[in-house]
């Protein structure tokens, strides 16, 4: 018998409302809404979510770790890019 | 008229369909097709499981009421023997192959949400209250189970084939949800119960109507089982309870 592998998703997860979506891993399911319902049994049993996005990991485009360097060194270099010159004063809290 | 002896029946019966459907399900612990099923379908058995546990201690109580002494839960599920047994026949039968477990799922789902729904407004503010509760859990195992009847039914010609045999076979075990006894009748009068009888057409129409979406065919035949509510069992459920219960019949009051 032709034996197919289902496709595999990545699942994101809203803990509460006003928070974004957050990654917070991956299974396997025939079809999107099995996903989400997979999704549901595999990473909410213990009321950690109010919401559950899926997409199939192929859809995804990443980047690739060999071009970390080109991608991402030369911000290393731009300390101005920091909010890091700028006296405050010292009435001012939580920024 | 609702005496305790009839209510603790009647209780029993639900108890212990939650029950031995939970301890079904849990035989497939490790061996689901894949993890995700696996996780999904203990899932559903312990909602199940919890479900009975609140059937049996509000049983416990009214056994206090009728004897003095009432048994404890643990007592109730595990220390009985198989005659002494309400639950439906059809939860007692065997996993068989994925679409047979889904074909069982699906039929006794759509009757307990039926059922869950009628008792939510029972006369009885226990009962009530505890099928409330567990009418949040049974919606979604509605949708679970078919969805799946729709994948299966609707998708290749060896799934559509063992999903329409696991339909037939299991067919003949639907008709005891429907059928009242002297237990029911007396409940039902009292508002505590609701009329078995009077879900038989919202239960087909369901049911119907998912099969055909998922290309299968509702069967006709007429003839059907009986005699789990009444304790008279097929010869699956021994085999179950000597799995469910030989640890404590093994070693008496055992715990952990």
């Amino acid at each position: 018998m032709n034996r197919t592998e289902w496709p595999l998703w990545e699942i994101f997860i809203r803990s509460q409302h006003g928070l974004a979506h957050k990654h917070v891993g991956s299974l396997h399911a025939p079809d999107p809404e099995m996903a989400v319902k997979n999704a549901r049994d595999v990473y909410t049993r213990r009321n950690e979510g109010v919401s559950i996005w899926v997409i199939r990991s192929a859809d995804i485009t990443a980047s690739s770790p060999g071009e970390k360097e080109p991608l991402f060194e030369p911000a290393n270099s731009k300390v101005y890019r920091h909010p890091t010159f700028f006296p405050m004063p010292d009435e001012v809290k939580h920024i | 008229m609702t005496t305790d002896r009839t209510l603790f029946d009647y209780l029993l019966r639900l108890a212990d369909s939650d029950l031995i459907l939970a301890q079904r399900l849990g035989e497939w612990l490790g061996h689901g097709p894949v993890l995700e099923e696996d996780i999904a379908f203990a899932n559903v058995g312990l909602d199940l499981l919890g479900q009975a546990r609140m059937w049996f201690a509000y049983a416990s109580e009214v056994e206090t009421r009728m004897n003095g002494r009432g048994r404890t839960e643990d007592e109730l599920a595990l220390l009985r023997d198989g005659g002494d047994f309400r639950n439906l026949l059809l939860v007692e039968q065997p996993n068989g192959n994925y679409a047979d477990t889904i074909a069982r799922q699906f039929y006794f789902d759509v009757w307990h949400e039926l059922l869950l729904t009628r008792l939510e407004r029972s006369a009885d503010a226990r009962i009530a209250e505890i099928a409330a509760k567990a009418l949040k859990e049974v919606t979604y195992h509605v949708e679970r189970s078919t969805d799946w009847i729709i994948r299966l039914g609707d998708g290749t010609d060896v799934s559509h084939a063992r999903m329409q045999a696991a339909i037939d076979v299991l067919w003949p075990y639907t008709g005891e949800m429907f059928t009242a006894d002297a237990t029911d009748r007396a409940l039902t009068g009292d508002g505590v119960a609701c009329d078995s009888e009077s879900l038989l057409a919202p239960w087909r129409e369901r049911v119907g109507a998912v099969l055909s979406e998922a290309t299968l065919t509702l069967p006709s035949a007429e003839w059907m089982q009986r005699g789990g509510k009444q304790g008279v069992h097929t010869e699956h459920l021994g085999h179950v309870l000597a799995e469910m219960q030989w640890l404590q019949r093994a070693y008496p009051g055992a715990q952990w």
